[in-house]
């Protein structure tokens, strides 16, 4: 469990992060999502307590980050997949973590193998690609198999495959019963992934609730549905009063969910074509909540 | 114990340790080899002397300390160091220690060894540690290695990036401390203030009296030794403190 409350860190006359109070509770995957330069590292160097906040404190289990005893045993984190000598082996880089906390050795070749890494356990981390370097920081942050765990953007710049392979990872640190807190610019990724939501923009907090209200405020609740067979169905919702709007013939359906809609369909004998809840319009949703806290707006393409 | 085993892996597991210490005992042997045979009357073989290459391998030493600090910052590896060790000091100290010690094994080796080479080259030279002094003069190089790889980690920790320390320490070493005795008037008395003049009067050959003409230093060995350890040990304890307030 990750608790902010007012965390607040301003560097002279700018505030990258502002109040920001939200939580992250265990056996969820929470979001924490903001454009660009909303703040988001900022908030998880606090976390971690490599920024001093200027005002707010932040809790792990209870605790302050810098009064937890061998922290890594509690808080694994990936900030920065690039964070290592380019010159050290992959084994001896995390061996040199995992001693600090007294971790013993034996864990570092478990973690390696969690993350497909023992065949170039022994070769100089220089040399590694940007999606090796991710296993590599997810493996620094599982190695004091910890309760809490963070992750800075883990999927930026990762092939399909690696985006599945960290997503399916999220997704069972999270049924472990872990806390899994992960940074994202990219709301339809987080929308896979995540449970729990936290939206900052300019370093203040937009949203905090489940991904699920997000997406039903966000998407409304039209369900679009295209069918040979519209007049049916039109008569179908009409008898039981259920709003709809034309749409280039399809009808895009209010007030019912896809599950109760394909039943109506079905009793009404419409086959359909398709059968979408309008999460289209969830990443219009998301630039709207954010747009106004975006730090480098774009001006108009002339 | 798990701090300094983390710094130890640290240390040893990247390359340039290696290189720096193997360069500080081959050019410092090989100096004092050249040195010895191939001088005629120029250096007159005695204890002293026979640290003549003492200050490059302190140079090397710098270098190899200031590395081991500053590209900590450079790779990220100091935040990861910060996240593990919230306390910093620690893991801080740790490292000065395990530097030190290696700086001090690499002070030990070139003291003895260009001792011992010089013998070795000059077998009818009385080069035998009769005198406090004599044993100060070899052995001291434990001390001025140590002193100086707490410098180089405390540079490194304070300026946290390997260009911009590399190029201050090698262009105090090398640059600086030479041309002070080019000022007019003052000059010589700069240079006895100068911190690695300081070290080499306490245990180094000592040219200052010799080719330089220099007047009398102002301060004996020992008092140097002192001095150049409060320079060294002041830029250690700088380096820590800035870290344990500064955002990483």
């Amino acid at each position: 469990m990750i608790e902010a409350i007012g965390l607040t860190k301003a560097y002279g006359d700018t505030v990258a992060v502002d109040d920001l109070s939200f939580t992250a509770e265990p056996g969820r995957v929470t979001g924490f999502l903001g454009p660009n330069g909303a703040g988001k590292s900022t908030t998880m160097r606090m976390i971690l307590g490599l920024d001093t906040p200027s005002a707010g404190t932040v809790r792990i289990e209870g605790k302050a980050y810098r009064r937890l005893p061998d922290p890594l045993r509690t808080v694994g984190a990936m900030l920065d997949a690039t964070w290592r000598h380019p010159g050290r082996t992959a084994r001896e880089h995390l061996r040199w973590i995992a001693a600090t906390n007294d971790l013993p050795d034996k864990r570092v070749d478990e973690v390696l193998e969690l993350v497909g890494l023992t065949s170039v356990a022994k070769k100089r981390a220089g040399g590694f690609s940007l999606g090796m370097l991710q296993r590599l920081g997810i493996a620094n942050a599982l190695l004091g198999d910890p309760r809490v765990l963070l992750f800075d953007e883990p999927v930026n710049g990762l092939d399909p495959e690696g985006m599945a392979w960290i997503r399916r990872l999220l997704e069972s640190l999270a049924a472990d019963g872990r806390t899994v807190f992960v940074s994202s610019h990219l709301l339809p990724e987080m929308a896979q992934t995540a449970q729990d939501l936290v939206v900052i923009g300019r370093g203040k907090l937009i949203y905090q609730g489940t991904m699920d209200e997000f997406v039903a405020r966000a998407a409304g609740d039209g369900v679009k549905v295209r069918s040979p067979h519209l007049a049916a169905l039109r008569i179908a919702l009409t008898e039981r009063g259920i709003g709809f709007e034309e749409s280039g013939g399809a009808l895009v359906v209010s007030g019912m969910d896809s599950d109760a809609l394909g039943e109506l369909a079905f009793a009404a004998g419409a086959t359909l074509h398709e059968l979408s809840p309008q999460t289209g319009s969830l990443e219009q949703a998301y630039m709207e909540l954010t747009s106004e806290a975006v730090e480098f707006q774009a001006g108009a393409v002339r | 114990m798990s701090v300094l085993k983390a710094e130890r892996i640290k240390l040893f597991s990247t390359r340039s340790p290696w290189w720096c210490a193997g360069i500080a005992v081959v050019a410092t042997l090989g100096f004092t080899a050249l040195f010895f045979s191939l001088s005629g009357g120029e250096i007159v073989p005695t204890v002293a002397n026979t640290q003549i290459a003492s200050a490059q391998g302190r140079t090397v030493v710098l270098v190899l300390a200031v590395l081991a600090a500053a590209s900590e910052f450079n790779w990220g590896t100091m935040r990861m160091t910060f996240q593990a060790v919230p306390s910093r000091t620690p893991a801080l100290l740790a490292k000065g220690a395990v530097v030190g010690t290696l700086s001090a094994a690499i002070g030990l080796i070139v003291g003895v060894g260009c001792w011992g080479l010089a013998t070795l080259i000059k077998p009818d030279a009385d080069l035998a540690l009769h005198t406090a002094a004599d044993w100060r003069i070899v052995f001291g190089q434990v001390l001025t290695f140590l002193l100086t790889g707490l410098l180089g980690v405390g540079l490194g920790l304070l300026l946290r990036g390997v260009g911009l320390t590399l190029g201050i320490a090698l262009v105090w070493t090398q640059l600086v401390e030479g041309l002070v005795l080019f000022i007019p008037t003052v000059g010589d008395d700069i240079h006895q203030w100068m911190p690695f003049y300081a070290a080499s009067q306490f245990a180094g050959a000592d040219l200052g009296a010799g080719p330089l003409k220099l007047g009398a230093p102002p301060l004996g060995p020992i008092g140097y030794g002192v001095y150049f350890a409060i320079i060294c040990l002041g830029f250690f304890a700088a380096g820590v403190v800035i870290n344990l307030r500064r955002d990483s």
